[in-house]
């Protein structure tokens, strides 16, 4: 009974993803492109940088980094904290 | 610690693994890369180095609170040049026009020029100090402190 049920879930999850995947939609052809030809058209005039992606991440997103800097922190704090707490641990006991 | 012939081979190898990391950083505003990526290049070397030595010998050299202490510093230098341009906004590209990095490249693809991009690539220099020092830290910190046994050759 349970592999049964089991197979159904997999036939079905299988077949909604693959559906999905039919009807996503097509790669590199934006509704919106508005902002993407912005940021092509100009900037390396306002960010004077000829690598775009650098521009969007240190300069237009420059927020969206500090994120991303701070979760690298965050990451970094929590592995030492804890392995350090063990470490202690096992040398008191 | 592994065999001579490994080891010789990593020491030729890691100044090669450094450079091209530091290039990548340092080039973040022109190639392709940035700090995120030519830090992990540079601590891939680190990991190397660890595997080859083993962490008993690295721990001499890379103390952890020094790795600490500098990413700490990375991500504040990193902080303060985003407020430098809070007369603006903030993250505001205050270095545009001046002859530090300030020059503007032509439209269009081009040779590019390493005296560009304003604030990004030190923004790019800052993130790469914080990624090196950090994921260094890391995996020093497992490699120390897992309470796994250091395998004898």
């Amino acid at each position: 009974m349970r592999q049964v049920t089991g197979w159904i879930v997999l036939i079905v999850l299988v077949v909604f993803l693959i559906w999905s995947v039919m009807l996503i939609h097509p790669f590199g052809y934006p509704d919106v492109s508005d902002m993407d030809d912005y940021i092509i058209e100009n900037s390396q005039e306002e960010t004077g940088s000829n690598n775009v992606v650098a521009a969007v991440l240190f300069d237009y997103r420059g927020l969206d980094t500090l994120g991303e800097a701070t979760i690298l922190f965050t990451a970094v704090t929590g592995v030492l904290l804890l392995l350090r707490a063990s470490k202690r641990k096992e040398e008191t006991s | 610690m592994l065999t001579k012939i490994v080891r010789t081979v990593a020491n030729q190898l890691i100044l090669f693994i450094v450079i091209f990391g530091l290039y990548v950083i340092v080039h973040g505003h022109i190639t392709p890369g940035g700090g995120f990526q030519g830090g992990a290049v540079v601590v891939s070397g680190i990991v190397m180095l660890l595997v080859v030595f083993g962490s008993q010998d690295l721990k001499k050299s890379l103390r952890e609170r020094v790795l600490s202490i500098t990413e700490s510093s990375g991500a504040l230098m990193f902080i303060i040049l985003a407020f430098i341009g809070i007369g603006v906004v903030f993250f505001y590209n205050f270095l545009l026009g001046t002859p530090i990095f300030g020059r503007i490249p032509d439209f269009g693809s081009g040779p590019g020029d390493i005296w560009t991009g304003g604030v990004i690539p030190l923004m790019n220099i800052a993130v790469g100090i914080k990624v090196i020092a950090g994921l260094s830290a890391v995996v020093l910190a497992l490699a120390l402190f897992s309470g796994g046994e250091e395998v004898e050759e």
